[in-house]
């Protein structure tokens, strides 16, 4: 009966992130109108068959431009976590698996970064390195490693002392060889789930840098971006700040319900 | 910390000569304020019995970075807040005119070489000193201090001798000079005060009180004023340095007005707030640095400007409110203003892609567009830019920064490649405007170099004739323009958002919130 459940949340979330995925994909190729394309007619025009979702203060056409900011947003939180993700893995596992002193140096710098908040981190980099999305991506990057790593660590202190992993020794194989080809497949259940969670982080954190206008500058569309410069409209316009806000909702309850799926 | 606040003292340095008003607006005027002042409007708007006493929140967009010095600040936002603090021995009034201040009275010579002035009785500083002629010495000397290369106030390098008589002040200069008048707004200062930058005197209708960086600055009613005293008792000037949060902050209650908004936003509020309409003064374009390659070439700044359509970015920001203008000068100057110039580029995308292509650059080029983050006109209007600029092939991205970092990285290292901001004037004079663009001088940020625009410059500064130096400025303006200087593109509407609790808000033709006429509304 559990086990149902938590597939369907697997399921659920497979398809809305397909879906998500799909809408990305044709906002790649194809939009109805170019995404920074300025008419002045149509400003603050209301959802219609013309403009699906509407207009915002410059008459670009909001449907155009959450299918660009979707693709901005996802492609900058999948950098992140894949970045982080490797990274985080890594030291992870060479932590975890040798121990020692390199686990010490290691692991006390992962604390250090830990006793920051991400977001403050984050913060931090960009006020150093300045705003764009390049630099949004190496701070995220930087912030999610500890998390990772932490995570990793934990799955391989429990697997080094596992039997199979005892033999694996016996036979000679070599310590890379069994942190990746026998420890780490045991491990991934646990990355990828927290590889979703994750996911999630960096697309709500890229989008409160966004928000706080530090992250994609303008013209570029990305989600946070948008809800940003929509708040200023939003009684009298209030289409320019919901539909990128139903996207932030959606993206992160797939991803939520797929990681939930994932779990055990 | 220590390189910041080293920055921000080179860039003090850079360029304290010029008491250029740079922020993102500014306003200016007519030398003796004789002229009408089209767009500007002093009435009014909101009506209802004035009350006295109560306080007020204003939003602003930056914090007094440069200095709290009235002889030293460079930043348009500084001057509006500082407006309400120090006074010269003139000052503007709402209709462009100067009017007396610190003195009572002021006499010009037949030949226009000497200057009196008459003390006003019974004025005071905001430490209970009264004014003398020792401290209206003292101030003007200062600014006129020629040991560090150019003066405080650069007009002043033409004082012959400021001299003591009785009551009254005598300045005589070396040359006559008409626009002088307008430079004896520099705020008159206790002698030998050192403390301006940190607690600020003066002898306006309100005195400070206290400053958080980045937080407010908070000064309250002056009881002593010599003039018609204030209503409110007090004032706290909020900085609000995300524009994306200006509208929730009105509406939520944490500020009771804020100025220069767009008119996307004004839309939002007109049902709670008041939303007066005037213009800014102020000199909106793509600045370019001419340092830079490609806008070294002069080709390639014509087709910029043949790319731009100044109409469709009024359209845009503010539903076709604004005034095109075609060089630096704008309509309140009266006299000055060549209407005219806003014609020599009319859009022409065809011409543009020509120009291009002649310039080496058939297939357009990259650039970067650096905007102050705290300001949404400008945000606004850099954004529409791009997108015209793209049809010409020009690729531009924008880069918002922090308004510190414009003031350093920008306008005293010059280091960027073009840039939306608004330029204002800092006295009622052609001058103050155009003297910025000769070669070397430290406002010319965007490093123009013209030999004819300079030595136009110094036959206007040299000559005694009103119509002849009128007539110089005139040609400078129409060499910007030919030379496609910047791109110019407006002066933009200004609209404020007043809490209707309030009432008395005034328009001046100077980038300045006078916050002695704003009243509660008797309930």
């Amino acid at each position: 009966m559990k086990k149902d459940r938590r597939n369907l949340n697997f399921i659920l979330g497979c398809v809305i992130c397909a879906v998500m995925l799909l809408l990305v994909i044709l906002g790649f190729f194809y939009t109805p109108y170019g995404p920074d394309a300025m008419n002045g007619p149509d400003k603050f025009a209301a959802p219609s068959l013309r403009h699906l979702m509407g207009a915002d203060q410059f008459g670009r056409d909001i449907f155009s431009r959450v299918l660009k900011g979707l693709g901005t947003t996802g492609w900058i939180s999948l950098v992140t976590v894949a970045i982080g993700g490797l990274t985080g893995t890594l030291v992870g596992a060479l932590t975890g698996y040798y121990g020692g002193i390199l686990d010490e140096i290691l692991m006390r710098i992962n604390d250090i970064l830990t006793a920051f908040p991400s977001f403050l981190l984050a913060l931090v980099f960009i006020s150093v390195l300045g705003p764009g999305k390049g630099n949004l991506i190496m701070a995220l990057s930087i912030a999610f490693i500890p998390s990772f790593a932490r995570v990793v660590r934990g799955e391989f202190l429990l697997y080094r002392e596992r039997d199979y992993v005892k033999s694996a020794k016996l036979w000679g194989a070599s310590g890379i060889r069994i942190m990746f080809i026998h420890i780490l497949p045991n491990a991934l259940p646990v990355i990828l789930s927290s590889a979703a969670i994750g996911f999630n982080n960096a697309v709500l954190a890229e989008a409160s840098l966004s928000y706080l206008g530090i992250g994609v500058q303008p013209p570029d569309a990305s989600l946070g971006r948008m809800i940003s410069e929509a708040s200023a409209y939003l009684f009298s316009a209030p289409w320019c700040a919901v539909f990128p806000g139903v996207m932030i909702i959606l993206l992160i309850l797939g991803f939520g319900m797929i990681s939930d799926g994932l779990k055990r | 910390m220590n390189r910041k606040s080293l920055l921000r003292h080179l860039t003090v340095l850079g360029v304290l000569t010029l008491t250029i008003a740079l922020g993102g607006c500014s306003g200016d005027k007519t030398e003796k304020g004789s002229e009408a002042v089209p767009g500007k409007e002093s009435s009014q708007v909101s009506s209802g019995e004035p009350s006295m006493g109560g306080s007020i929140v204003v939003g602003i967009p930056q914090d007094l970075e440069d200095s709290l010095d009235p002889h030293k600040m460079v930043a348009a936002g500084t001057k509006e807040v500082l407006f309400n603090i120090n006074e010269g021995l003139v000052k503007p009034d709402s209709d462009g005119n100067l009017i007396e201040a610190v003195a009572s009275h002021y006499d010009i010579s037949e030949d226009g070489k000497t200057y009196t002035f008459t003390l006003r009785d019974g004025v005071k500083f905001h430490n209970g000193n009264p004014v003398t002629v020792d401290d209206v010495i003292y101030s003007i000397e200062r600014c006129a201090d020629a040991t560090g290369g150019e003066p405080l106030v650069p007009a002043y390098s033409n004082i012959e001798s400021i001299e003591a008589d009785g009551n009254n002040v005598v300045i005589t200069l070396k040359e006559p000079n008409t626009e002088f008048l307008a430079y004896m707004t520099t705020a008159i200062i206790p002698k030998d005060y050192n403390e301006l930058d940190t607690q600020p005197v003066g002898t306006g209708p309100f005195r400070y009180v206290s400053r958080s960086p980045q937080e407010n600055i908070v000064i309250e009613k002056f009881a002593d004023y010599w003039g018609e005293p204030a209503y409110l008792d007090q004032v706290e000037f909020k900085i609000v340095a995300d524009a994306d949060t200006i509208v929730m902050s009105l509406k939520g209650g944490s500020i009771d007005m804020y100025a220069r908004l767009t008119s996307s936003q004004a839309a939002e509020l007109k049902e709670d707030f008041n939303i007066e309409e005037g213009t800014m003064n102020l000199v909106q374009a793509l600045y370019l640095n001419h340092a830079e390659a490609p806008f070294d070439n002069k080709l390639v700044r014509q087709a910029m400007c043949y790319a731009v359509n100044p109409q469709e970015v009024m359209m845009m920001i503010a539903d076709g409110k604004g005034t095109e203008i075609g060089s630096s000068m704008f309509p309140a100057f009266g006299k000055y203003y060549v209407e005219d110039l806003k014609d020599m580029y009319t859009q022409d995308l065809n011409k543009a892609k020509e120009l291009l292509t002649e310039a080496g650059y058939p297939d357009g080029f990259d650039m970067t567009i650096t905007v102050p983050s705290n300001y949404q006109p400008h945000i606004d209007t850099a954004q529409v830019l791009v997108e015209q600029l793209k049809q010409v092939g020009i690729r531009a991205t924008i880069q918002m920064i922090e308004w510190d970092s414009w003031l350093s990285d920008v306008y005293a290292d010059h280091n960027y490649q073009s840039t939306v901001v608004g330029v204002d004037a800092s006295a009622l004079t052609a001058r103050a405007l155009l003297e910025r663009f000769t070669t070397g001088n430290s406002g010319n940020f965007i490093n123009y170099s013209n030999p004819e625009y300079d030595s136009l410059f110094q036959q206007a500064v040299s000559t005694a004739d009103d119509a002849k130096q009128v007539e110089i400025y005139k040609q400078m303006e129409t060499l910007l323009a030919e030379d496609a200087a910047n791109v110019y593109i407006q002066d933009l509407a200004d609209l404020v958002a007043l809490n209707k609790k309030y009432g008395g808000y005034t328009f001046y033709p100077l980038y300045v919130q006078d916050m002695s006429k704003i009243y509660l509304v008797k309930q």
